[in-house]
């Protein structure tokens, strides 16, 4: 017989006491190792995931920061080069505004100088010019010269507005001294009487007289009483002809300045 | 020359008697526990570990993997008879190539003994996982007339299991001692070599098929495809190495 019960109940009760052992000292250790391995793992990648996700969230935040500095330094940068040219150019619009300064102040200097210049040239020339008018006057003065002013001046008394004469006769009348008639040289008798006629008639009064020479007069007479003066002289023709080139010279306009009635008698002498 | 360490007795008291098969199954039992031991008493939960805990590592997924391939979905639960059935079988049968060493499967009773172990095994997980009634239900499938095949099935597959390990490691190790006196030397070395495979799909078989009934009985594979195919599946590799 192959089969020896016996030894098959044994066998059986061996094999069920292996299984209790293997299981005790191998299957459960080993799998509980396994086990324990595989939940370290796990946790571990949990944690590595955790730690990636963290490290991703840090990385977008210091990507954020970058680009966020990034950007204000760019603006910055843009703010500085925008007020740097704004600098420059006002900087440079002042150094022209100076330069365009200093230019048309050195121009008006220069401008004053040609015109003190011009002026001084003028003035002098106006003065020689009438020095030699003066001068040549003076030396032609004479006693036909003088008989022919007495005439003009009598004239001049004889054609004399109704105003003037009711100033002059009231300063005559008023006049506590004799009128005094100035001329460059001493005047004739007769011319005397002739003037003192002429101021009779126009006035229609009595005027008394005193005869002053005085060779300041130029070449002319002069009528003088309580403050109103009638005078005809040279120098009155001089000075309004200086007076006229005067202003011709600095550019006024001198349309009526120029012309006295007078103008060309005592040239024509 | 003995057919089975059965007949080798080493000591007897009427009915009790220590044979060469109980023998060596207690040093087997030792060899595997003491080995167990000395692995698992440090076994590191860290990504560092031994070559020995490594090896244990891929042998206990690995049979928890085939288990799971059957179609037993909580390979823990089965790990512990299943593995068992394996390793000892494996081991019983690699040790061959120890000198003087009598394979315990050669002995029919160890076989024996193993197979009735699947036979009261079978019904306990199927009972387990699908309640009394339940169990009792898969022997009336697909028909109530199918009751008396079932049975039949189940005990032709008991016994199946218990002459196919029987034969293959008797015929074996006969084979190999029949050989030593016809040629000596080198022959018998590669019969050796034969055997030591011959041992493991042994042992594979054994167990994966233990495994498929435990699988059909609790339910969790389609029953008419493992129940009544068992003994032809399981017969076929038994006849390759022996030719």
């Amino acid at each position: 017989m192959l089969i020896d019960w016996f030894t098959v109940g044994a066998q059986a009760l061996n094999f069920l006491i292996l299984v209790w052992l293997l299981r005790r000292f191998l299957y459960r250790p080993v799998l509980s190792a396994i086990d324990a391995r595989e939940t370290r793992i796990a946790a571990e990648l949990a944690d590595a995931d955790a730690k990636r996700t963290e490290a991703q969230r840090d990385r977008d935040e210091l990507q954020h920061k970058l680009s966020e500095l990034d950007r204000q330094r760019a603006s910055l940068l843009e703010r500085a080069t925008g007020e740097a040219k704004a600098e420059g150019q006002r900087i440079l619009e002042q150094a022209r505004k100076a330069a365009q300064d200093a230019s048309t102040r050195s121009e008006e200097a220069l401008r004053r100088e040609a015109q003190n210049l011009s002026q001084a040239l003028r003035r002098r020339t106006q003065q020689e010019v009438f020095a030699i008018a003066k001068k040549t006057l003076v030396d032609l003065a004479s006693v036909d010269l003088e008989e022919r002013m007495v005439r003009v001046f009598t004239q001049r008394l004889g054609e004399m507005d109704e105003t003037a004469k009711r100033r002059l006769a009231a300063a005559l009348e008023t006049a506590s001294e004799p009128a005094l008639v100035r001329s460059a040289f001493d005047l004739t008798e007769q011319q005397r009487a002739d003037i003192e006629k002429a101021l009779g008639e126009t006035l229609s009064a009595e005027i008394e007289l005193s005869f002053v020479t005085k060779p300041e007069v130029v070449t002319g007479i002069e009528l003088a009483a309580g403050g109103q003066k009638l005078a005809w002289s040279v120098a009155d023709y001089l000075s309004s002809l200086e007076k006229g080139v005067d202003e011709l010279l600095t550019g006024t306009p001198a349309n009526q300045g120029a012309g006295p009635e007078p103008k060309d008698e005592p040239a024509s002498r | 020359m003995h057919l089975s360490p059965d007949e080798i007795v080493f000591w007897q008291h009427g009915f009790l008697k220590l044979n060469a098969t109980i023998v060596f199954t207690w040093g087997l039992m030792l060899l595997l526990t003491l080995g167990a031991w000395l692995i698992t008493r440090r076994l590191s939960t860290g990504l560092e570990r031994s070559r020995w805990q490594n090896f244990l590592e891929i042998l206990v997924t690995g049979i928890g993997t085939q288990i799971e391939g059957i179609g037993l979905h909580q390979p823990k639960k089965y790990l512990g008879f299943l593995g068992t059935l394996f390793l000892f079988i494996a081991v019983a049968n690699l040790c061959t190539i120890f000198p003087g060493y009598e394979p315990p499967t050669a002995s029919l009773s160890t076989t024996a003994a193993l197979a009735l172990c699947v036979l009261v095994a079978v019904p306990l997980y199927g009972i387990e996982d699908r309640g009394l009634g339940g169990y009792l239900k898969s022997y009336l499938e697909p028909t109530p007339l199918m009751l008396p095949f079932n049975l039949i099935s189940e005990m032709s597959r008991t016994l199946a299991l218990a002459v196919r390990l029987f034969g293959n490691m008797m015929s074996g190790a006969m084979i190999l001692a029949i050989l030593l006196t016809i040629t000596p030397f080198f022959f018998p070395i590669a019969m050796t070599a034969l055997g030591l495979l011959t041992g493991m799909v042994q042992a594979y078989i054994f167990s994966i098929l233990a495994a498929v009934y435990i699988a059909a009985a609790a339910g969790t594979e389609k029953p008419a495809t493992t129940t009544h195919s068992d003994p032809e599946t399981g017969g076929e590799p038994t006849a390759l190495p022996r030719t």
